[in-house]
């Protein structure tokens, strides 16, 4: 009689331990490759390494060379620049697209995908297309002159003042039809009857977006945020792509100084605590999303 | 005339309406452009590019263009064509989509089904993984996979395309089981089903759409993916867009500009293959992956 009960014993225990063998895999290697990732990458930014990783402990000398690094500096305010830009032009494409195509509009399902497919494009292209068409030399100026605008100049992508901006550009143009898509899903789950009630008391269509839909959407709101920012400070293809960083440094960024001061300029030290800088970035955002949207779900 | 709408309830008069088209169609307009551009001097002799107008018509098409870089123009050192390319990312992106899929599934299932004493904090982790600036990762990862012997290789690309998607795959599946009636497994539980035999008979029958999502979404982003590429492959295992970027930014001799629409084309065909094909899944994966619930 105590046999078969042991046998049920274990097979119930068994039972109980696969799931948990089947999840380990996959939780093995996000613990290694991630996160002990993270943690060799942070003790190697306060080591002396520079072709190689190399363990001499230096304390914080790598990040006041970094933080004094003129390069560096660039880079910061480049992503600045690129980030706000890219995120307030995004959403604010995306949303007035969204309201739009919300207004029964004939051809929706003609016009969204025109929206969205540049979302299933590598940034390697959306930079390849781009560059050509900023070129002055070929491009949209080229084009101008030839249909007789003579003194139409838009050289953006070869001036130094005006290069970040063309990043800008393209990095919207992929981009804002997803935040678009987003927004209308947010417009379409909103209920109706408050909509038809609000519009029985006299609201105009403009407040009736500003007072009710609108605020309605935050979510939505925060999401774009969320993804535009961390896709913002990941930016590494489209740049390499559109300008390889320049012309001279000037759309340099954070994910392609990393680059250049690790695998190119030998200084393997400087790249792993610029590296840390961007990680520090983008928790300080994630963390707290992904957080609250956990917490919420369970 | 104004015009009801019963889905949204909100009246707009014609002056609007025809702002409203206008808007639209400009912006359809901004968003095809550059691929117009593409198509259009792709099919153009080099002459007619540096003389012509970009928007044209070609005055003599010509396939010239894509043959040449489907087969003969110079990556690199040698005019091999992106050919061999394309067939490096085809060898990557299929192992990496089909294990990242599978693992995701099964721990969204564990995730939903087989829950345990903190499998959020677990799922957590996981989660922020996918959202890691991939340069905290670089230097170690090229390390690894040089100790591991797989530096420069098809299967080492793999492996790194694993491990950073399967975070998202099983994000997916978490969300999708999560709706699933815990109540049928329980049922299938007590009549003596195992683990995996609930999982084959019950929850994967019903798994097509989210399948298809995760399948697009690693599709995509696996194969538009430059920074592992650009990192870790070699020639006999570099991936389609460093190829392009090669062909693109390479210094010597004449820009073949035609060539360059060509090549971005070909490069760009698979993942626009799949939008066309399955675009309604393509928005749906983009969604769960930004709002999560």
């Amino acid at each position: 009689m105590a046999l078969p009960s042991a046998r049920a014993d274990f097979k119930t225990r068994l039972q109980n331990l696969i799931p948990k063998l089947v999840l380990s895999p996959s939780l093995a290697m996000v613990l290694v490759f991630v996160y002990g990732f993270i943690i060799f990458t942070v003790y190697l930014s306060f080591t002396d390494s520079r072709i190689l990783p190399s363990f001499g402990w230096v304390g914080f000398e790598n990040y006041d060379k970094l933080f004094r690094l003129r390069h560096w500096d660039i880079a910061v305010a480049n992503l600045a620049v690129f980030a706000s830009l890219y995120i307030i032009i995004s959403t604010v494409i995306g949303l007035s697209l969204a309201i739009f195509l919300d207004q029964k509009i004939r051809g929706e399902g003609f016009l969204r995908p025109i929206y969205l497919y540049p979302m299933a494009l590598s940034f390697i292209v959306t930079g390849t297309a781009w560059k050509w068409l900023l070129d002055p030399g070929i491009g949209l100026e080229h084009t101008m002159h030839l249909w007789g605008w003579a003194s139409f100049k838009f050289d953006w992508i070869k001036n130094r003042d005006y290069a970040i901006y063309t990043v800008v550009l393209a990095a919207v143009w992929q981009s804002s039809g997803f935040v678009m898509a987003m927004f209308l899903a947010g417009l379409r789950g909103i209920d109706n009857e408050i909509l038809k009630a609000a519009q029985m008391d006299g609201a105009s269509n403009w407040n009736l977006y500003r007072r009710i839909i609108i605020p309605q959407l935050r979510p939505a709101f925060l999401s774009a945020f969320v993804i535009l920012s961390h896709l913002a400070i990941k930016s590494y293809d489209l740049v390499i792509a559109l300008t390889g960083g320049g012309p001279g440094r000037a759309t340099e960024l954070p994910a392609t100084f990393m680059y250049s001061y690790t695998f190119t300029r030998n200084q393997m030290g400087i790249g792993a605590s610029s590296a840390v800088m961007m990680l520090m970035t983008i928790a300080a955002i994630m963390v707290p999303y992904l957080y609250a949207e956990l917490k919420e779900k369970s | 005339m104004a015009v009801a709408s019963a889905e949204n309830a909100v009246r707009t008069g014609r002056f609007t309406r025809t702002f409203i088209y206008l808007f639209l169609l400009l912006f359809a307009l901004f968003y095809l452009m550059p691929l117009l551009v593409m198509i259009l001097n792709s099919l153009k002799p080099l002459a007619e590019i540096r003389g012509g107008n970009m928007l044209a018509l070609p005055k003599q098409w010509t396939i010239e263009p894509w043959l040449s870089a489907w087969s003969t123009a110079q990556v690199g050192v040698e005019p091999t064509g992106l050919k061999p390319f394309f067939w490096n990312s085809i060898k990557m992106v299929v192992p990496a989509v089909v294990l990242s899929t599978v693992m995701g599934a099964l721990n969204g299932y564990v995730l939903t089904k087989w829950r345990f004493r903190g499998d959020t904090i677990l799922f957590g982790l996981m989660l922020f993984a996918c959202f890691i600036p991939f340069q905290i990762v670089l230097i170690p990862m090229a390390r690894v996979l040089g100790l591991l012997g797989l530096a420069g290789s098809t299967p080492g690309l793999v492996l790194v395309h694993l491990v950073y998607g399967v975070g998202f795959t099983t994000l997916y599946f978490r969300n999708y089981y999560a709706a699933f009636p815990t109540e049928l497994v329980r049922a299938a539980q007590i009549d003596g089903a195992g683990f995996f035999r609930i999982f084959w008979r019950i929850l994967l029958p019903s798994s097509g759409p989210i399948v298809v999502v995760s399948v697009i979404w690693q599709f995509t982003n696996i194969w538009n993916d430059f920074l592992f590429g650009a990192s870790f492959a070699d020639l006999d295992s570099m991936p389609m867009t460093v190829a392009l970027n090669n062909l693109v930014s390479s210094s010597t001799g004449v820009k073949e500009y035609n060539v360059h629409f060509a090549g971005a084309i070909l490069a760009a065909l698979p993942t626009l293959l799949v939008y066309i094909v399955a675009g309604r899944y393509f928005v749906r994966g983009l969604m769960a992956g930004s709002v999560k619930g």
